[in-house]
């Protein structure tokens, strides 16, 4: 049980300080890479959550997709060989306030509300029932998106080679 | 119940259910931050993905410390195909941003073509 804890602190930490190195980086390839820590410490919260399935999926997708495509998009649209790596913020002072107000709404909601905790739970590998219900009760959440992904690779295509096209016909 | 000087704290202790909503709480909070200050548009897709990491904890904590089925982590599976949909989409859509104004300065882009 003090493992736990110990490792709930320090991804929980990590996660943290990693996020807010994300939304306070000036120079957006550092927060990329921040955001590469955030994503591996909620995957790790995922584990201490007794997720398994969930975190390697999180890990699959998130930094081995997403964070790959942003890196991709930074390569693509940033002057690589210039000084403009940097990037500016807009009325930092008063989103800041307003989310800090927020957090501390959200925080104190979450502390103060009675949630009804079952408190010992066994732990038990969760890919076999993931299985399932996937193909039981949530087979048409599924199949959509599943056509969804598709959609969604068809247009991404489609959207890069008009651009190709329009850029060799200039 | 005394604390001595050298017991932790019960609530330091022991992370419950509270602990994982604090931790979503903030990460929603930042992502909202970004989404609402940075001026690239890539900056703004990050800001998003730190907000559905943020959902994506809360329905895991609440499957964890709850009686519920394992419903909350296909959502969170969920989720995470839409993410990935939603990145390469918007990914291809700042590309042609990029093309068309050579910049993906969001407060730059005001119109839908030059």
């Amino acid at each position: 049980m003090d493992l736990y804890v110990l490792f709930f602190y320090f991804f929980a930490l990590l996660t943290v300080i990693s996020a807010f190195v994300v939304v306070f980086a000036r120079n957006i390839v550092h927060a990329a890479f921040a955001l590469m820590f955030t994503f591996f410490g909620v995957a790790a919260l995922y584990v201490l959550l007794y997720a398994d399935f969930v975190a390697v999926t999180q890990l699959l997708v998130y930094v081995g997709g997403i964070l790959v495509l942003i890196i991709f998009g930074v390569m693509l649209t940033t002057r690589m060989f210039s000084v403009e790596m940097k990037t500016g913020t807009l009325n930092i002072l008063p989103a800041t306030i307003f989310t800090a107000i927020l957090a501390g709404i959200l925080i104190f909601v979450f502390s103060v509300t009675d949630w009804g905790v079952v408190p010992d739970q066994e732990f038990d590998t969760t890919v076999y029932g993931i299985g399932t219900l996937l193909v039981n009760e949530f087979i048409l959440p599924m199949q959509v998106a599943g056509v969804l992904l598709l959609v969604a690779m068809i247009g991404a295509v489609m959207m890069a080679a008009r651009e190709r096209s329009k850029s060799q016909s200039k | 119940m005394t604390y001595s000087l050298a017991q932790i704290p019960q609530w330091l202790a022991e992370p419950g259910l509270e602990h994982f909503l604090v931790i979503s709480a903030i990460l929603f909070s930042l992502g909202l931050l970004a989404v609402i200050t940075r001026r690239n548009v890539i900056m703004v897709l990050m800001g998003i993905e730190l907000i559905l990491n943020a959902a994506n904890v809360n329905f895991i904590a609440f499957t964890r410390f709850s009686t519920l089925s394992l419903d909350g982590h296909l959502i969170a599976l969920f989720v995470i195909i839409l993410a990935a949909a939603e990145a390469a989409i918007a990914l291809a859509i700042v590309l042609n941003i990029y093309q068309q104004f050579h910049t993906v300065n969001v407060d730059e882009v005001s119109t839908l073509r030059e």
